[in-house]
C-alpha cells in the first residue's frame, strides 16, 4: 500500500492541529486581534523546527526515500501574486477560521457546514485556473 | 492521559507540524496543503477546459490520501482524544465577541453562529461560508500556497515570496479580522 504511509501522514496531522486548536475560527479571530501568544507560538515554534530539521538535513545531505537530498523546492520569483494572492488568502482565512488543511480536518471533526466552504474553494481555485493569464504575477 | 485529553501547549504542537513537513519531505513531497484542491480540479476534467489544470494528477494523488487522513485525523482527537474542555481564550476576546453575537465563545472549535445548520438556512449565513472558501480557494492558488506551504515550508527554507506571501496572509486577515467582520456581525 503506497498511499498508506500518506494516509498515516493525515491522521497524525489532523490529530496535531485539532489538539493544537490551530483549526479553531476562535484562535484565528484572537490571533488577527493581537490578544493571545497561542498561534503565533505554535507558527514560530513550527518555523524555527522547520529550520532546524532542513539545515542538518542540509549540512549531513540527508536523502530522502528516494535518494534524493532533502530541500524545499524553490518558489517561483515574483511579487504580485504573493502579496495579492496572499491578501485575498487571508481575508478568507479570517472570514471562515480554515485554511486548506483544517478544512477538512473540521469535516472529520463534525463540523459538517465546512463542506460547502471546500466546495467554494474549489470552485474558486477553479476561476483562478480560468483567468490565471489576466491576472498580475 | 490527561496529557493527551487535554489541548496540547502551541511548544509541542509547532515541532509536531514541522515534523509532518520533515515526513512529507523524507518521503519525497512536500508539505503545502492548498496543492489538493488543484489536484481534485485536475481529477474532475477542468484540464479540459483551462490549461492550468492539465497535469499529471495521478502523480498527486498521494495527497488525496494525505486529505482522508486527515478527516480521520479530525475525528479522532475530535470524538476519541479530547475531554470537551473549553478552549481558555483571552477573556477580552470573550467580551468582544460576545458584544459581536457570538455566544459562549470557546465552549466549542467553531462558533455556532456560522457554522451549524441553522445559521446556514439564512441566506447571510449561506454567503459568509461561500464567499469565504472561494477566498480561500483563489487566495492560495494565486499565492501558490497557504499556511503550510508559505508559512511553514517557506519560512523555514528562508524564501522571500513565502515571507511576501505572508505578509499578505496577515494583511487580509487583519483586515478582515478589525475591519469587515464587525460589520457583518
Amino acid at each position: 500500500m503506497n498511499y498508506f504511509k500518506f494516509l498515516c501522514v493525515g491522521i497524525f496531522f489532523g490529530i496535531v492541529l485539532v489538539k493544537s486548536e490551530a483549526v479553531s475560527w476562535y484562535r484565528i479571530y484572537e490571533m488577527f486581534r493581537f490578544q493571545s501568544f497561542h498561534m503565533y507560538g505554535i507558527i514560530s515554534t513550527a518555523i524555527l523546527s522547520g529550520i532546524l530539521f532542513l539545515q542538518i538535513s542540509k549540512k549531513r545531505h540527508l536523502k530522502s526515500l528516494q535518494g534524493f537530498e532533502i530541500s524545499v523546492p524553490k518558489k517561483e520569483n515574483g511579487f504580485f501574486r504573493y502579496l495579492f494572492g496572499g491578501i485575498i488568502f487571508g481575508l478568507g482565512w479570517a472570514l471562515v477560521g480554515a485554511c486548506p488543511g483544517p478544512m477538512y480536518i473540521l469535516v472529520g471533526a463534525g463540523i459538517y457546514t465546512m463542506i460547502i466552504v471546500i466546495l467554494a474553494a474549489l470552485v474558486g481555485t477553479l476561476i483562478y485556473g480560468a483567468i490565471k493569464h489576466k491576472l498580475p504575477h | 492521559m490527561e496529557y493527551i485529553l487535554n489541548p496540547w501547549p502551541w511548544y509541542i504542537t509547532g515541532p509536531l507540524i514541522a515534523l509532518v513537513m520533515a515526513i512529507l519531505l523524507y518521503f519525497g513531497k512536500t508539505f503545502g496543503m492548498s496543492s489538493n484542491l488543484e489536484t481534485m480540479c485536475s481529477m474532475a476534467g477542468a484540464g479540459k477546459f483551462f490549461d492550468f489544470f492539465k497535469s499529471d494528477w495521478k502523480e498527486k494523488q498521494w495527497n488525496l490520501a494525505v486529505v482522508i487522513g486527515a478527516i480521520i485525523g479530525g475525528f479522532i482527537a475530535t470524538f476519541l482524544l479530547s475531554n470537551n474542555s473549553t478552549i481558555t481564550l483571552n477573556t477580552k476576546t470573550i467580551a468582544e465577541l460576545n458584544t459581536l453575537g457570538f455566544k459562549n465563545a470557546g465552549n466549542s472549535l467553531m462558533p455556532k453562529e456560522i457554522f451549524s445548520v441553522d445559521a446556514l438556512t439564512s441566506w447571510q449565513g449561506f454567503l459568509i461560508l461561500v464567499i469565504g472558501g472561494l477566498l480561500v480557494g483563489f487566495g492560495t492558488r494565486y499565492a501558490g500556497g497557504c499556511t503550510s506551504g508559505h508559512a511553514i515550508s517557506g519560512l523555514s527554507s528562508f524564501q522571500k515570496p513565502s515571507l511576501i506571501a505572508v505578509i499578505g496572509f496577515f494583511i487580509g486577515g487583519l483586515i478582515m479580522t478589525n475591519f469587515i467582520l464587525p460589520y457583518i456581525f
